[in-house]
């Protein structure tokens, strides 16, 4: 659904290694000539590190972002909006799918990555610790939380580590549906009962600023950036991101007949952008640790989801297990 | 911490007369939950019409360090080429 780099602090610049001069220019330069860098390809230490916490946390935030939407299968308000939030919610799942592999082509194995987010340890993105009120919730998410992963990740389809591109193109086929979906939700209720209506007005202003945060700290506040952009591994920095998305978004808002919650929101004519509120980052850290609304609960379900499908896993084994005997008796 | 299912390659022809082409991967014990793994992940949309997984270790790979030596004899060999000949004018097709 989204990533952006969290944690940058715990590696900094890159620190100087024992590694090759030559095969790191040489690096450099088919990186700097818009090349791909295949798995098998000699990376920097860094290189490698970097893509693996940014890929796996970008995994991590599919797979925990379908906890927050999970909350309103049953509840969904009609047969046709829960079979699209359940078709929604599987591309969620396959697309963590799909990141996974490509971080594990860095060689960290998927085991690794799975015990690092249930432990606590790894990331995900700041945008799954804020709870699902009610339904106009899922529609304010659809627009708004993959409207900016879509404003990330379209990008990030020329990312210079190949499986991580490939991944996100057939991340952005698919997640252009899923904004959509959360467009015509806030449609139908901004048109609907003026109570429909405050509920969309509601869900907007609560998620308005942390859908501004997804995009990460403020480039002056960004250590990592500057490599990332050499290496390609991003293309382009947070601020310039979240102007993008929230230029794009204004207009959407005014056809929905809903008010962005930023009283200094205005167009700049000069610079050809609106003009934003101060955001509250101080809130955003807090959540990057974990003290989210709801972080503690979202681990428990995640782990009491992989807990609670071990019998299945174990039987697979086994049936294998027992296939793999057969075959060898036959043998 | 217990270990991962092997891991496998995946391959769909998104319709009759393509190639199977490398879309990702999936684990899975054994090459039926595979199939199955792989028809969920891959093909929600439509994107094919039949599925190949193979293993990944069954897949040998040349070394991206020799591809130079691996493949420059192409790139000197351009008489492979048609347009390495130059026709006569009054030939228009050939």
């Amino acid at each position: 659904m989204y990533t952006t780099e969290l944690d940058k602090t715990a590696t900094a610049p890159t620190p100087i290694s024992g590694e090759d001069p030559a095969l790191i220019a040489a690096f450099e330069a088919r990186v700097a000539a818009d090349e791909f860098i295949e798995p098998k390809d000699w990376m920097p230490e860094a290189y490698r590190r970097t893509l693996t916490r940014q890929i796996s946390q970008h995994a991590h935030s599919e797979i925990v972002g379908m906890l927050p939407e999970g909350n309103w299968l049953t509840r969904a308000p009609s047969l046709k909006r829960k079979a699209i939030l359940l078709a929604k919610i599987q591309d969620e799942g396959g697309h963590g799918l799909y990141l996974y592999c490509a971080a594990e082509t860095l060689g960290t194995s998927r085991q690794q990555m799975i015990e690092a987010l249930h432990s606590g340890r790894a990331k995900y993105s700041t945008i799954f610790n804020y709870p699902t009120l009610n339904w106009a919730d899922i529609g304010a998410v659809g627009w708004l939380v993959d409207g900016a992963a879509i404003m990330n990740q379209v990008p990030l389809q020329r990312t210079s580590y190949g499986p991580y591109a490939r991944a996100m193109v057939r991340v952005c086929k698919e997640e252009s549906f899923h904004q959509r979906q959360g467009f015509d939700i806030m449609l139908t209720m901004a048109n609907g009962s003026p109570e429909q209506k405050a509920m969309a007005q509601d869900a907007l202003n609560r998620w308005w600023w942390p859908s501004l945060m997804m995009f990460g700290p403020p480039d002056d506040n960004s250590p990592n950036t500057a490599q990332s952009i050499r290496w390609r591994i991003k293309r382009e920095t947070n601020d310039e991101l979240r102007q993008k998305f929230i230029d794009a978004t204004v207009p959407q808002a005014e056809l929905l007949g809903l008010t962005i919650p930023d009283p200094d929101l205005k167009w700049n004519e000069e610079r050809g952008h609106y003009d934003f509120g101060a955001i509250e980052w101080d809130e955003f850290y807090a959540i990057v640790r974990g003290e989210g609304p709801t972080a503690k609960e979202r681990l428990k379900d995640r782990r009491a989801a992989w807990n609670d499908g071990a019998w299945v896993r174990a039987a697979a084994d086994a049936h294998e297990a027992k296939r793999a005997a057969r075959s060898a008796v036959a043998a | 911490m217990s270990k991962d299912w092997p891991l496998w390659e995946v391959f769909v022809r998104a319709r009759g007369g393509l190639d199977h082409r490398h879309v990702g991967s999936v684990h899975a014990p054994d090459a039926e939950m595979a199939l199955r793994h792989a028809r969920d992940t891959y093909t929600r949309r439509m994107e094919g019409v039949s599925l190949w997984v193979v293993k990944s270790t069954d897949i040998a790979a040349s070394d991206p360090d020799q591809s130079g030596e691996l493949f420059e004899p192409a790139a000197t060999k351009i008489y492979r080429h048609p347009t390495f000949y130059e026709l006569p004018d009054a030939i228009k097709h050939m």
